[in-house]
């Protein structure tokens, strides 16, 4: 199973010290904690994206490869990527490439996005969001795998005889998840096609995205990639760390109560009570998270939102120490105790090469030479 | 054959008493009355929305349903009918009440049949229910019943009043006789708009023979 953070790149005013970071700040503090969350042993790091302040993701792959380039492990992600805006031969190639500058450390999660204005922006239409979402990701599924892909859809200018560069490393596309967590078509399309499916898992009482979950499970068992159990279910959460219950309540009540989205409402201690965020002792957060586990069923990806609602970098540092130090060890030994024989592992790039190879070299994909009309042969690769 | 029917009432009064319960009371008691002459039985559960106050504003500001809500939200979905009263401030229905309904799924009430309610403390706000409150119960589908009930202070003491109640409260006893809400929900029902997990977190049936899905699974958009 894998542990790990992930950001929403907001930027919001710490309302503790009144400040409000810099974009130029922010965006340091983001890769600072990108190559913390490494050194204290956390797995995936994810960061989200948009295209309005107050966030400044407007360009992960850029991010991710900076942070790639300065780390060794990590596995980099994305929470999300937005399917409907960004042109899927875009995604492709963007991708693609931060595969092969990151050796495989990465995969994706894709997200429809709710900002409305958004969509214009792009040229697109929010009210056509979910079948837009669906299509690119059909289209984005065959540019992976097809050297050369012929395409017409809907929402996008057709594709003849196009070949997204570069091909992905080793020819095997980075794995990529759906986040959602109201949409059964969204669990469909993960499930028909052996994809990861997500739960932000942050806002809404557990009983939201059970129902989701279970069906993605279903579906995926009925398009045969697996059981029930094996299905590839990655979930989100929030915490708040402290050695001491009392100084985390008190430390991180003035941020809860400003947070974007949920602040200015309910009593820290109602959301805590009714949604998964923990804010507490890391004995207390590691109980709160293992029953994820009861609700859900064993699951391969456990994400941490750490680093909003204005909490200074070096908070979110210390938050790092706690979450990688305390909790997320005693959280891999207690859920790998508890874990059903057969359980998916979660998909790594080794992983993925090994399933479709097995002990023979991976396909290393080598254009013919340039002709000039490399679009017109038969094939542009000479394997 | 003896029916018998669940009536929620949703009160928006602050005071205790107040005549928006009161009044809403009496709505109740009237169709408790005349659905037990016709050999039905009425068991009648109420909310004063000014103990769920908390609950609706966090509800309206966040995704968060509390407890009391859900509770309410769970009535109301398996309600035969429903008495809403409220109070007029600044003449409109009080914020509270209509925070309340704004609150719900789209599809928590339709055709359900409703009685609705209103006072004041002058009769010169006597059109709030006929020209504000019919029109957001339109839009939740509610089967609104004909009369609409309004109560400013010379109403308690005319006997009118009590005719108008119980010609409120007969129609809602015949609309919950009809079975008409019912039968939408076991005969029409997908043809309105739903979102999963809506009509209160019931709504949870998958269609998987749709353009949508087959779109999800590789297909092309029509």
């Amino acid at each position: 199973m894998q542990f790990g953070v992930f950001s929403v790149s907001d930027i919001t005013r710490d309302p503790v010290s009144g400040q409000t970071p810099t974009e130029a700040e922010r965006i340091d503090a983001v890769v600072r904690i990108a190559q913390k969350a490494e050194e204290v042993g956390l797995d995936v790091f994810a960061i989200g994206e948009h295209h309005n302040p107050p966030f400044f993701s407007s360009s992960p792959t850029t991010l991710l490869s900076y942070i790639a380039a300065t780390t060794e492990r990590l596995i980099l992600t994305t929470a999300t990527t937005l399917i409907t805006t960004n042109d899927p031969v875009r995604i492709a190639e963007e991708y693609a490439m931060l595969q092969h500058l990151s050796k495989g450390r990465v995969d994706l999660m894709l997200g429809r996005g709710n900002t409305a204005p958004v969509y214009p922006w792009f040229g697109q239409d929010i009210r056509e969001g979910l079948p837009l979402a669906l299509e690119n990701y059909n289209l984005l599924h065959r540019l992976w795998r097809e050297d050369v892909v012929d395409w017409e859809g809907k929402y996008r200018t057709p594709l003849q005889g196009f070949t997204s560069t570069p091909r992905p490393l080793d020819d095997v596309p980075p794995f990529v998840w759906h986040g959602s967590i109201r949409t059964p078509e969204i669990a469909e399309q993960a499930a028909y096609y052996g994809n990861g499916f997500f739960a932000n898992h942050i806002f809404w009482p557990k009983e939201h995205y059970m129902r989701l979950i279970r069906f993605y499970r279903q579906r995926y068992a009925h398009y045969g990639h697996g059981t029930e159990k094996q299905a590839i279910v990655g979930l989100g959460g929030q915490a708040y760390i402290a050695r001491r219950s009392q100084d985390a309540i008190r430390e991180f009540r003035p941020y809860f109560n400003e947070a974007p989205v949920y602040g200015h409402g309910p009593s820290m201690e109602d959301f805590m009570r009714s949604t998964p965020l923990s804010v507490g002792s890391p004995q207390e957060v590691i109980d709160k998270t293992l029953t994820f586990r009861e609700h859900f069923g064993d699951y391969q990806r456990q994400l941490f939102l750490i680093d909003h609602a204005g909490l200074p970098p070096a908070t979110v540092l210390d938050q790092l120490e706690l979450l990688g130090g305390e909790v997320v060890p005693t959280l891999r030994k207690e859920m790998a105790a508890r874990r059903e024989p057969d359980v998916g592992e979660p998909p790594t790039h080794a992983s993925l090469v090994k399933a479709k190879y097995g002990e023979q070299p991976p396909r290393q994909p080598r254009p013919n030479a340039n002709r000039g009309d490399n679009t017109a042969g038969p094939t542009p690769y000479a394997d | 054959m003896k029916q018998s029917f669940s009536v929620v009432v949703v009160a928006a009064g602050i005071s205790d008493p107040s005549s928006t319960r009161m009044l809403a009371d009496r709505i109740a008691q009237r169709t408790v009355a005349l659905a037990d002459r016709r050999g039905n039985d009425v068991a009648v559960q109420v909310f004063d929305l000014r103990e769920l106050a908390t609950e609706i504003t966090t509800a309206l500001v966040s995704p968060l349903v509390g407890p009391k809500l859900q509770q309410a939200v769970d009535a109301l979905g398996a309600a035969d009918g429903i008495v809403a009263s409220t109070p007029v401030y600044k003449a409109a229905a009080s914020g509270l009440f209509t925070s309340f309904f704004q609150v719900l799924d789209n599809d928590l009430l339709i055709a359900k049949p409703i009685v609705l309610a209103a006072t004041a403390g002058t009769a010169r706000h006597a059109l709030v229910v006929d020209e504000q409150l019919r029109s957001l119960f339109a839009y939740l589908r509610t089967t609104t019943v004909p009369t609409s009930l309004f109560a400013a202070p010379q109403d308690w003491s005319d006997p009118s009043l009590n005719k108008r109640i119980d010609r409120a409260a007969f129609e809602l006893v015949l609309l919950m006789e009809s079975g008409f809400a019912r039968q939408i929900r076991d005969e029409s029902w997908h043809s309105y708009q739903h979102e999963y997990g809506s009509a209160g977190g019931t709504e949870l049936s998958i269609d998987l023979d749709t353009d949508l899905m087959r779109l999800a699974t590789g297909g092309s958009a029509k």
